[in-house]
């Protein structure tokens, strides 16, 4: 369930007294996070084709198996180690690769197998479980329920897009700067003595003024304007999911909360399913993938870069053959992007199970060599300190994290 | 105590300046136990269109898989997109018209319990056409049964096709049956749906049962399937041998039959948590998050009594003061919340009617994502939240003051004067601040805004 803030916002409710007397409705300030490092993690929805990102060129059967989806060095691909090539619309994340910012784990899946549906895969992916049972909590929600000291802002769910690895009894807050609110001054006077005596409308409505003021301080208007100058509903849009360029607009909201007292973030990019013309559809989402990146890390700044963490996961890879309509199918095995200066980068981690037919998972997918929960256990072990026991039983119950991947510094 | 203003609000789908609040609960029994006017007049579609459209779109697809890289792909990718659209338009369509039922009902309590007895018995599409299945389903698997016997609406919720598919029972193999036999591994029994079963939809959580009963009714559930081009089949082929145990009482046995998953249905439905749960939930829903104790023993007693009568179940509700606390608490959730800002302002059919589809989403079914509450899209089998908290976040809020303020003007030709609006769509329930605000707002769109955005509209 999405609980998010109802706790924190069940107690504010239960006091009953004025509004503005209330502690809890002043200017929000919180307590020391529990802990320092920051994770981000994206979820990439509708199915990324591992071989498209990571080209495995130097594999003698790659060639055959994708004749117009080409890749590698002699295609546009960017050589990262001699046997993979990036997808040149990551190209703007070659600096990072080189400075050990940006890596990559191959082959790797959640538990679900032969089935092949987004909405199973996803859930899956975000239970953390091994089998599915709709409407449970999230695998992140978990971690955070588990770690001492997690306070209503200490971890983010961004975006207008359901994230339910963030769901469950742990609080977290919702934010989607789509949803920002520009109210003519006169217009926010009268809602707040509207709500003043209804200590949930209250608040809410302060949160969302302050959460809509910064999100329009990162789209660089003034730092007044949000407040009372000239701003009111004629800037405003009906409240409906942006296309274009929100993935932006959620990265910069993302990177000022974790420049203050967020330690976690998550949200989607979405635009995956690569099933006809894949070249082009790979291109858009991958430009969406590195101006995130790249606008999560200019958000900020070197010191705070310097302990992130960004995982991006997806809900299964595609086939290796691809199909008649230049694009490839669901398939099994897929690929994890981490980014960040608390990563260990420059490499592609995993292990390559190869092409060759008997290779395959069911003669038609990259087969997994690793657990894709298991990748991100090993980083919240190494990142936050969450010990084995509990991301073995209780974040990701019945996993076994096997060795140490090395995914981290 | 009783008034039509808060029965309207409470019970119905909100105050309209056109349609007067019914004046009595007998009134309100009354329309509910007589026919479904607004069913006819604003209709979605019957769920059984699906299987011969889906069956279509399946043949178009292959078709044009068939073709590709000949000439005849381009004309066959366009009709298979027409077809596809033209479903997506259908969905949106179905949007537009529960908004009307809202809007001209005098009928107000059944569309509440078709959205109450919806989200209860949640099922969702998981691919293809069927995501956009969700209001049939509730049109032909609930709606005709929302004052009848509480065991009848189960029976027909669980073993619609669309529940089997949502929770996996079409795919669930007795270990034992003759399809197991003949098949090697991998297939077997799916709990999902007896343990919702038990847990959602009939005992409640911590209800008397064991992880054995729930495993008993698995296996009795086997069999209940459907076939893709026809609809609801009960598969003996797939069904577990022999009987199973369900909370100490024996059922089916050999050859298996559907009867057996009636009968244990019905007395599951018949159980005294259930009557506890029910009531809970329905005090819950329409009363407050945190309920009475009296009311709630009260209903559970009346669906004791009359073995789940849901007409009498709800007279329960409706008679008890508990129900008449003349403070407004629960907030509506966002498609309450839309709708009833719909009746308040008057929109009319024929305005909605000729509204372009994309429009029509962008105006009323696109809003509700932000406000936490995509149509039909509920996170588990477990529905929407009733928790106030869990729809009055920042983004909730400003979303539904975003949608406030603008979506009005486009879903009405003129609006209303904010000062009477003020009184008709809030009823005695306006105070001094909103009153001020509908007279203060610097225009007319902002004033109309401000009203739908107050607590006393959001709450009921």
């Amino acid at each position: 369930m999405p609980l998010s803030r109802r706790h924190f916002l069940a107690r504010s409710a239960a006091l009953g007294c004025s509004a503005a007397a209330s502690p809890l409705l002043s200017p929000v300030s919180f307590a020391a996070a529990p802990w320092d490092s920051r994770l981000v993690v994206i979820i990439l929805r509708g199915g990324l084709d591992a071989l498209d990102m990571l080209q495995p060129y130097g594999d003698v059967n790659y060639a055959g198996l994708r004749p117009t989806l080409a890749g590698g060095p002699d295609h546009g691909g960017l050589d990262l180690d001699g046997f993979y090539a990036l997808h040149r619309g990551l190209a703007p994340l070659m600096p990072l690769w080189k400075q050990q910012h940006l890596g990559f784990v191959q082959a790797v899946s959640t538990p679900y197998r032969n089935r092949r549906s987004h909405f199973d895969g996803q859930d899956l992916l975000e239970a953390g479980t091994s089998g599915l049972r709709p409407g449970g909590d999230g695998w992140l929600n978990r971690m955070l329920q588990h770690m001492g000291g997690v306070e209503n802002r200490t971890a983010f769910a961004i975006g207008q897009g359901e994230m339910k690895l963030l769901h469950g009894p742990a609080q977290v807050s919702d934010w989607s700067p789509d949803a920002a609110l520009t109210l003519s001054p006169q217009a926010k006077l009268l809602a707040q003595q509207m709500m003043k005596d209804d200590p949930l409308f209250h608040r809410a409505l302060a949160e969302a003024l302050e959460l809509s003021q910064q999100g329009s301080m990162m789209l660089g208007q003034p730092a007044s304007a949000g407040m009372d100058t000239g701003m009111g509903t004629e800037d405003m849009t009906m409240p409906v999911p942006s296309r274009g360029k929100s993935h932006l607009k959620i990265a910069e909201f993302a990177a000022e909360r974790l420049r203050g007292d967020t330690r976690v973030a998550a949200f989607s990019i979405n635009g995956w399913d690569t099933h006809a013309n894949q070249s082009k559809g790979l291109g858009t989402a991958f430009r969406r993938l590195s101006d995130t990146i790249l606008a999560l890390r200019d958000g900020v700044g070197d010191v705070i870069w310097g302990k992130t963490a960004i995982l991006a996961m997806t809900e299964f890879g595609r086939t290796v053959r691809e199909n008649g309509s230049r694009g490839t199918d669901h398939g099994t095995g897929g690929a994890m992007l981490l980014a960040g200066g608390a990563i260990r980068g420059g490499r592609v981690h995993g292990r390559w199970p190869g092409l060759a037919e008997v290779d395959l998972f069911d003669r038609r997918d990259l087969r997994p060599t690793a657990d894709v929960r298991s990748q991100a256990a090993w980083i919240l072990r190494g990142l936050i300190g969450v010990d084995r026991a509990q991301l073995e039983q209780v974040v990701f119950p019945g996993l076994d994290m096997g060795d140490d991947p090395g995914l981290l510094l | 105590m009783f008034s039509p203003a808060l029965a309207e609000i409470r019970f119905g789908c909100g105050l309209s300046p056109d349609l007067r609040p019914k004046g009595s609960t007998e009134d309100i029994l009354h329309r509910l136990a007589g026919p479904d006017h607004m069913a006819i007049a604003h209709p979605t579609a019957d769920f059984d269109s699906f299987w011969p459209q889906s069956t279509a779109l399946k043949a178009l697809r292959r078709k044009r898989r068939l073709a590709e890289g000949t000439d005849s792909y381009d004309g066959l990718n366009a009709q298979y997109k027409a077809m596809r659209r033209e479903a997506r338009f259908d969905h949106i369509g179905w949007f537009g018209q529960i908004i009307l039922r809202h809007s001209q009902t005098e009928d107000g309590f059944r569309e509440r319990l078709a959205l109450f007895w919806g989200d209860h018995f949640t099922a969702q599409g998981k691919s293809g056409l069927a995501k956009r299945m969700g209001a049939p389903y509730v049109d032909t698997a609930i709606r005709p049964y929302l004052s009848g016997r509480f065991a009848d609406l189960l029976i027909s919720a669980v073993t619609h096709p669309l529940m089997l598919h949502y929770l996996d029972q079409h795919k669930s193999i007795g270990p034992n049956s003759r399809v197991a036999q003949r098949s090697s591994g991998q297939k077997g029994l799916n709990e999902n749906l007896a343990r919702e079963v038990m847990e959602l939809h009939t005992l409640g959580v911590g209800g008397p049962y064991t992880q054995r009963d729930v495993r008993q009714l698995a296996e009795l559930f086997t069999g209940l399937g459907f076939k893709s081009k026809t609809g609801f089949q009960f598969k003996p082929n797939m069904a577990e041998p022999g009987s199973e145990t369900v909370l100490g009482t024996e059922y089916g046995g050999d050859p298996a039959q559907l009867e057996a998953i009636h009968t244990v249905l019905a007395d599951l439905a018949h159980h005294p948590a259930t009557a506890h749960h029910i009531a809970r939930k329905l005090v819950v829903h329409f009363v407050s998050d945190r309920p009475d104790p009296a009311l709630v023993d009260h209903v559970a007693a009346r669906f004791r009594a009359t073995d789940g009568d849901l007409a009498q179940v709800y007279a329960a509700l409706l008679e008890h003061p508990a129900a008449w606390r003349p403070e407004l608490r629960n907030v509506k959730p966002p498609l309450d919340f839309i709708a009833s800002a719909c009746r308040a302002l008057a929109v009319r059919p024929a305005h909605l009617n000729r509204m372009a589809p994309k429009r029509l989403a962008k105006g009323l079914l696109l809003p509700l994502v932000l406000m936490g509450q995509p149509w039909e899209r509920s996170n588990g089998p477990d529905g929407w939240p009733e928790e106030d908290a869990a729809w009055i976040t920042p983004q909730g809020l400003a979303a539904r003051m975003r949608w406030a303020m603008l979506a009005p003007r486009q879903l009405i030709k003129l609006l209303p004067p904010p000062e009477i609006f003020v009184e008709t769509s809030l009823g005695g329930y306006a105070d001094g601040p909103v009153r001020f605000a509908a007279r203060a707002a610097e225009t007319q769109a902002e004033a109309i805004g401000l009203v739908l955005s107050s607590p006393a509209f959001q709450r009921r």
